[in-house]
């Protein structure tokens, strides 16, 4: 599997882990490779599982764009992976798997990653109105509003977040294992060694 | 040009309906009584848990698994399990495989019996509810007895399951498992040929083969269209490869055929646990490595090291080597799965739950189309709609 794979045109790399085949390939040709991983007899990717994305904020691609793809005549599941910038669109692959639709409003949603050609792109887990993208790195977890239900003007409010605590974070992760056994005011002994 | 006369009606249903499920809100469009599209508004539920997961460690993410799907509660932290252990690289001991099995497998009866009766109750049936209510009460009690808690258990735990099964449980749960059977067989009774049932359920809400593959179906409404297809045994997890058991599947892919599919389902569960019980053997319930499962509370009363373990497991947490893996479960709704990312540190970077619910529900406009405003309350209840985990 792992031979006709790696012929499809755009596929860059293929690795396999724990019965898990890990894709690289280029999103310019994501609907090529789409196709024929759905229509392939040998590969038969039939099932669109999920499509998600990972933020990595430091990096020029900053999103991983994750489809999980699952074989029910193969009993194979897979997992493909494309690089993707803050601004750029991708194509949209509900044309190719119906249950696309929603991966993709999702991923819209909760990224700020566009699909072009999706018949219906809007919000779809936050609330009417939301502004923000809220699983990027760089959105607190605390968010930016909050509601209540206000009984002078009788209706829901919004209002900026206010924190009696700041959210704490603690930092606990010191050395668990391979300490450097390095003293304050005894540098000089590791420099003797 | 030619003017044309739109004669349709659009309500909207929910989002505080009984027969939602759940705070869902449905944007119906009817010509006459006859639905022409359903647009479901989902997310009024969202609580961020995959955000929230990102800022807790492994071992404190596994609570929020229980309250995505609260009526399924094990499954989930079955998933999470797994993939953390496959991030791990361990391999949990053979007890702990068990009880896994035996106590996911009690939690997919919870789960059914939730179901069958909410969607009977749906279309007009009330004392399958009540009837199913306590049977549920009872398991729950064994819920209760491993982990402390009826729902919210935390139980299954990487690196194993929390605790031991209490002295004497194994001969409980023989012991119940002896008369289930029979209640199932009263269940039936009242269901499967009851006349109102079957004119409300059946040709309702049909989906094929290929459509829910297509659409991303997983579970009964995949079975229930005659595809025989079942994590447990095509990629089987813990114990599942020990324990022999069927896998039920339906014709049409209607109302009728989820149900009794779930009806089936639930005497294979019964099955499964016998086995189980009957294979199990005392031995370890997690694995011995203190860095990542804490060490017994008699031992820290002793052992300096012990002490350290425990304190560095509850502040720290342990570390998880860097990679990403997905892990998927056969929950009773469908293939629950999770995605992990790990960066190496003691928080997943990225967690994402793939919910069986959320591409189920994602049919529901191409499976009310042309039925009545009725037959949606129908539907919704056989897709086994909770909004935990859908909202996530």
């Amino acid at each position: 599997m792992i031979r006709i794979l790696t012929k499809i045109d755009g596929i860059n790399n293929v690795l396999e882990n724990n019965n898990l085949l890990e894709i690289g390939f280029d999103k310019i040709n994501i609907l090529k490779i789409f196709n024929q991983l759905k229509d392939n007899v040998d590969l038969n990717f039939n099932q669109l599982l999920d499509i998600t994305a990972v933020d990595y904020p430091s990096r020029e691609f900053r999103f991983d764009l994750i489809y999980i793809l699952q074989s029910l005549t193969k009993n194979k599941k897979i997992i493909l992976k494309t690089f993707i910038k803050e601004n750029e669109k991708i194509e949209s692959i509900t044309n190719i798997h119906k249950s696309a639709d929603w991966y993709e409003r999702e991923c819209y949603d909760l990224f700020g990653i566009e699909f072009i050609n999706h018949p219906d792109l809007r919000r779809i887990m936050t609330d009417y109105n939301f502004e923000g993208y809220p699983l990027r790195k760089d959105f607190p977890l605390t968010g930016h509003t909050e509601v209540r239900y206000d009984d002078l003007e009788k209706k829901v409010i919004y209002e900026p977040v206010k924190l009696t605590q700041e959210f704490r974070n603690f930092d606990s992760e010191s050395p668990w294992e391979g300490m450097e056994n390095r003293l304050f005011g005894d540098e000089k002994s590791s420099e003797e060694n | 040009m030619k003017e044309v006369e739109l004669n349709t009606t659009t309500i909207n249903f929910g989002p505080q309906h009984p027969a939602a499920h759940g705070v869902l809100r449905l944007v119906v469009e009817l010509e006459g009584e006859v639905v022409q599209r359903a647009e479901p508004h989902i997310g009024l539920l969202h609580r961020g848990t995959e955000k929230l997961i990102e800022y807790k460690t492994y071992l404190q993410a596994v609570p929020y698994f229980d309250r995505l799907d609260y009526v399924s509660p094990m499954c989930q932290e079955h998933a999470f399990a797994l993939a953390t252990e496959n991030l791990l690289g361990i391999n949990v001991p053979e007890r702990a495989k068990y009880i896994r099995v035996i106590f996911a497998e009690i939690t997919r009866i919870l789960n059914h019996l939730l179901n069958i009766p909410a969607y009977a109750a749906d279309i007009g049936a009330v004392t399958p509810f009540l009837w199913c209510f306590e049977e549920r009460e009872k398991l729950l009690e064994f819920h209760e007895a491993v982990s402390g808690a009826r729902f919210h258990a935390a139980y299954f735990r990487p690196g194993g399951v929390h605790q031991d099964m209490p002295e004497g449980m194994e001969e409980k749960l023989f012991d119940h498992f002896k008369t289930f059977p029979k209640f199932i067989d009263d269940l039936e009774s009242l269901l499967t040929n009851n006349r109102i049932l079957r004119q409300r359920s059946v040709d309702i809400g049909i989906i094929s083969k290929s459509e829910a593959i297509e659409w991303g179906c997983s579970g009964p409404v995949l079975r229930s269209t005659g595809v025989a297809w079942d994590l447990r045994r095509s990629q089987p997890y813990d114990a599942y490869d020990q324990v022999d058991f069927e896998v039920p599947v339906g014709k049409k892919g209607d109302c009728f055929d989820r149900y009794l599919v779930r009806i089936e389902e639930m005497r294979q569960s019964v099955s499964i646990i016998n086995q189980c019980l009957n294979k199990i053997k005392p031995g370890p319930i997690s694995i011995e490595d203190n860095k990542i499962t804490p060490p017994k509370r008699n031992q820290m009363k002793k052992s300096m090291e012990a002490l350290i373990h425990h304190f560095k497991l509850f502040t720290e947490g342990y570390r998880v080597p860097a990679g990403q893996v997905y892990s998927a479960v056969e929950a009773p709704k469908g293939e629950f799965g999770v995605y992990l990312v790990s960066d190496g540190s003691s928080k997943p970077y990225r967690c994402k739950i793939r919910a069986p619910g959320f591409a189920h529900l994602q049919t529901l406009d191409h499976l009310s189309k042309g039925h009545l405003m009725a037959d949606i309350a129908a539907i919704l209840g056989s897709l086994d709609i909770v909004f935990g985990e859908i909202d996530r």
